[in-house]
């Protein structure tokens, strides 16, 4: 087997006396939409943060593209290829849809250094150019000029996928994407991920069963800061332990 | 939020207004006012300082109570460096940047691992270490702090006369405020105006957050070093009490009365004040009140500064 994208070993943290994550060993192979699943207060996405670098692990490791990132703070595991988007939508709200992505193309460490205190950046054309495909790619391209805090909920969540896809990632972490989404938004949204699943690895949280059964490729449990299972989404929808656990009379 | 970008009649404006400043002094010759010239000087300088301080705390988002320090360390630095016959501005002036700036990189590399009310009294506690340094020291003067035997010369021209000082300060903050409007619409300033909004977002998109704000910090602390250096030349002495955290107070309160994250926020904020204190002072003792019912008429009426009513943030 191919070496996994992204390898989480015996992962462990503890707040107070929660055990949030209890030795969670999970992969994500790439090219692969994994689905993260669980009920409410699981450790989700306690996990999330610990594999984004927002948090460091009591014990465990994180590995990604091979390289043992445990150690990485959060912007050097961007620029490593792992990009995330929040389950609260997380955008400038005063900026145009085209100069958030803008601000995410000039971040790339391909894009050049920042740190330039004197050409107005409006000028670079080539940000906002490659800024313009992003929007393209979700669908917002007809908005680039409008105020992201003037966006549809769901347009907004579209930007916010375009702003992690133009750090050029390795593998997309998708923090409940459908979260607050109508189910037309829902359905868009889906749609979306579909396509952006040819060519990136996905590794999305999500409640909404019907995308997950949908999208993913594997589906992992997360039951009380336990993974219980992974597998296929029929197996882990045949799987005893998880109808007992969690699914109920979901399925 | 949003970034910066100045309202379109600002810079025909901010032409005219340099243009009749550079006439200042002639006027004020002419009817006899030479005094006012180093008040107008006094203005320049301040306004430079808090300038320097509107580019940690209204483009950064960092709320400096300690910036008075960099400011002193300024005044000290060019005192030091005159007195130890580095008497010529070309290279006094750049030394006394790179020693406020030096220090304040080293303050900001430790308080701006703090965030909110931890990094206001982290700042104010460098900054009255500092206080207490210069004070206790006998080769910096201690409580009289070190006066200048003479004033620098630039170039080989002496800033001795009123007019030169003033040119040299307006000069000085002419360029700063070039430079920050500069920087506010190049690369790194739309880099910290996004990190002032949401810093958690901008690391996600990888940006190494830590540094952009310590540079910043770090540039702001120069920009006061070189109002410091002049000051020191304006009033012949590098007094302790420039590093005070009231002084801090001073320019903070300058930036907010002017407005927070104009790029003419603080020579406005130190234009206003300066000449209130100048005015009122003529006719009371507690001209203080009056400011304070200035401050708070601008909190409830203008709560983002005077400079807010001109300039806008473009959406």
């Amino acid at each position: 087997m191919a070496e996994a994208l992204l390898e989480v070993r015996s992962l462990s943290r503890r707040f107070a006396a929660v055990d949030a994550l209890q030795g969670v060993n999970f992969s994500v192979e790439a090219g692969e939409v994994h689905a993260l699943i669980g009920p409410n207060g699981a450790g989700k996405t306690t996990f999330i943060h610990h594999v984004s670098g927002a948090l460091q692990p009591d014990s465990g490791s994180v590995h990604f593209s091979g390289a043992d990132v445990t150690a990485l703070s959060m912007h050097q595991r961007v620029a490593a290829g792992m990009a995330r988007s929040y389950q609260i939508t997380n955008v400038f709200l005063g900026l145009s849809a085209l100069d958030n992505v803008a601000l995410a193309v000039q971040g790339r460490a391909d894009a050049g250094s920042s740190f330039r205190f004197w050409k107005p950046a409006r000028n670079e054309q080539r940000l906002f150019d490659e800024a313009h495909d992003f929007l393209n790619q979700v669908g917002l391209a007809w908005r680039a000029e409008s105020l992201a805090g003037n966006l549809a909920h769901g347009e907004q969540r579209a930007l916010e996928l375009a702003m992690a896809l133009a750090t050029r990632p390795k593998m997309l972490l998708l923090d409940e994407p459908m979260a607050g989404a109508g189910p037309e938004e829902s359905a868009r949204m889906v749609e979306l991920i579909e396509h952006l699943a040819r060519h990136v690895t996905i590794l999305l949280v999500e409640h909404d069963m019907n995308a997950v059964f949908r999208l993913a490729d594997r589906v992992s449990v997360l039951v009380n800061g336990c993974l219980i299972c992974t597998g296929t989404p029929d197996e882990v929808r045949a799987d005893p332990e998880v109808r007992r656990a969690y699914l109920g009379d979901h399925l | 939020m949003a970034f910066y970008r100045p309202a379109p009649y600002q810079k025909p404006v901010a032409i005219a207004v340099l243009l009749a400043m550079l006439a200042l002094p002639s006027v004020l010759t002419a009817f006899g006012q030479e005094f006012y010239i180093g008040f107008a000087t006094r203005v320049l300088i301040f306004a430079l300082a808090a300038s320097s301080l509107n580019l940690v705390l209204g483009f950064g988002g960092m709320f400096s109570l300690g910036h008075a320090a960099f400011f002193g360390v300024g005044a000290y630095a060019a005192a030091t460096c005159l007195n130890s016959g580095i008497g010529d501005a070309l290279l006094a002036f750049p030394l006394a940047m790179l020693a406020a700036g030096l220090f304040a990189l080293v303050v900001g590399a430790i308080s701006l691992r703090t965030r909110g009310v931890y990094f206001i009294m982290i700042t104010l506690a460098f900054a009255q270490m500092a206080y207490y340094l210069f004070i206790s020291a006998r080769v910096w003067g201690g409580d009289d702090g070190l006066s200048l035997a003479s004033r620098m010369t630039l170039g080989g021209f002496s800033l001795s006369s009123d007019s030169a000082l003033y040119f040299v300060a307006l000069a000085c903050l002419a360029l700063s405020i070039v430079f920050l409007g500069r920087l506010a619409d190049a690369r790194f300033g739309r880099v910290i105006q996004a990190i002032r909004e949401n810093e958690t977002r901008m690391e996600a998109l990888g940006y190494p957050v830590f540094r952009y704000r310590l540079i910043c910090f770090a540039l702001g602390g120069a920009l006061a070093g070189l109002a410091g250096a002049l000051l020191a030349n304006l009033t012949g002495l590098a007094s302790p009490n420039l590093l005070q955290w009231t002084q801090s107070g001073t320019l903070l309160v300058m930036v907010i009365i002017g407005g927070v994250g104009y790029l003419y926020g603080g020579v406005v904020g130190a234009l206003v004040l300066l000449c209130l204190e100048e005015v009122l002072a003529g006719f009371t003792l507690h001209w203080h009140i009056a400011l304070g019912l200035l401050l708070l008429g601008i909190v409830l009426f203008a709560p983002k500064g005077v400079a807010a009513l001109f300039g806008k943030r473009h959406g």
